[in-house]
């Protein structure tokens, strides 16, 4: 299981491999927002903890359909399903090297990122929190949605269509938690229920990618 | 079939080599029939390679090698004559070449039960030579193997051939149907 993640770490830090795709993505939604709204600094730090999630939101539906395709198309998928290691361990895999190569630099980036859209420093650490404990939950999400559309060429669409229904709890706890606590009301619950959302996507859906995954190899 | 012999699967395009190849691999669902042989000592290898094009040879069988937990790359190199282009990047490397690192992978599986579909696709002569010779000794060693292939790999007495023709499976109404739909 180690060997595939660091595997997939390699190939996605290599010429073509994706690692700055979302991250440029994520880059441009947020310098371009400020030139859309205008110059109001009190309007861009009101909808910005929104705008950050929704970015952060479609930069990793950007990155999803690589997740199993690539392996799909040339055997590996074949092949590690036919080996010793469970395919359960192989979604883990893959949805922790999806959070490691798009979750977790957004969340480093947050710091930048809210300072571009005008928001205070010690606000800033809201938006932190609501993504480190909610972006997992994008990552196995989207995991479970690219076993589904794992056999088809171009299933991009499709894999969107799917996926966004399910992203929209992630959506509103994550924003919820990070607008409250910057507009100073207590943010317990809403941090706790993202937390849940996370936690309990990563119980349950490995199991189900992993059977998904069983039949779109026959 | 028993240990130290290989199958040989002939018969046209189409016939169900492939389908046969990936039920015994537990890919497929088996319609009727028991397969006693225990998935763990069954090593599959397709028509695609399963090497990655922007790593180099050696990190892709390094790869599998963690995977099966087997200790040494530098044998099995040799053995498929891939020990010059350990370092180079496998989206570099000419078909042939990349069908010898997929098959390499063969040997770090430590398993006893081969599967092969169309292994010698865009091998040269010398290579499918050394290939048949490395199935030999895999069946010397009491291993054995299934072999979809077209070509004569120059196993003489140790292979039984099967004709798939004559068990062809009878295209349903309900595939045709489906068929249809799409």
């Amino acid at each position: 299981m180690i060997a595939l993640i660091i595997r997939d770490l390699k190939i996605s830090v290599r010429a073509g491999g994706g690692f700055g795709l979302s991250l440029a993505f994520f880059f441009i939604i947020v310098i371009f927002f400020p030139f859309a709204i205008g110059p109001d600094l009190d309007l861009l730090s009101k909808v910005a903890p929104g705008t950050l999630w929704l970015g952060a939101l479609l930069a990793c539906l950007l990155s999803l359909e690589r997740i199993f395709a690539l392996d799909f198309e040339d055997g590996t998928l074949d092949l590690l399903a036919t080996s010793s290691l469970p395919l359960e361990s192989v979604v883990i895999s893959k949805a922790l090297v999806h959070w490691l190569t798009t979750g977790l630099p957004l969340v480093l980036l947050t710091p930048f990122f809210g300072i571009l859209l005008g928001l205070q420093n010690n606000n800033i650490i809201f938006l932190i929190i609501s993504l480190i404990f909610g972006t997992p939950a994008l990552s196995i999400i989207g995991t479970f949605g690219a076993a589904l559309t794992a056999g088809m060429k171009r299933g991009g669409l499709l894999l969107s269509i799917l996926v966004l229904p399910l992203y929209i709890p992630t959506l509103i706890f994550g924003a919820e938690a990070a607008r409250r606590g910057i507009q100073g009301f207590e943010t317990q619950n809403s941090i706790l229920l993202l937390l849940g959302v996370s936690l309990l996507s990563w119980a349950i859906l490995p199991f189900a990618a992993a059977s998904v995954l069983r039949i779109n190899l026959r | 079939m028993k240990n130290g012999h290989a199958g040989i699967l002939r018969g046209p395009n189409g016939v169900g080599k492939t389908t046969l190849l990936r039920a015994l691999a537990g890919l497929q669902p088996v319609e009727a029939g028991k397969i006693k042989c225990s998935l763990e000592d069954i090593c599959y290898s397709g028509h695609a390679d399963g090497v990655k094009p922007t790593l180099t040879v050696q990190e892709n069988l390094e790869f599998w090698a963690n995977i099966f937990s087997s200790p040494s790359i530098s044998e099995v190199a040799e053995k498929f004559m891939i020990i010059d282009l350990l370092n180079s990047k496998v989206g570099n490397l000419s078909a042939g070449q990349k069908r010898r690192v997929g098959l390499a992978r063969l040997g770090l599986t430590g398993r006893q039960v081969w599967l092969l579909d169309e292994p010698t696709v865009s091998l040269d002569e010398t290579s499918v030579k050394i290939f048949g010779n490395i199935i030999k000794d895999h069946l010397s060693e009491d291993g054995c193997a299934l072999i979809a292939t077209h070509i004569d790999l120059g196993l003489e007495n140790r292979a039984q051939i099967f004709d798939l023709l004559k068990y062809k499976a009878a295209s349903g109404e309900l595939s045709n149907s489906n068929e249809a739909f799409l």
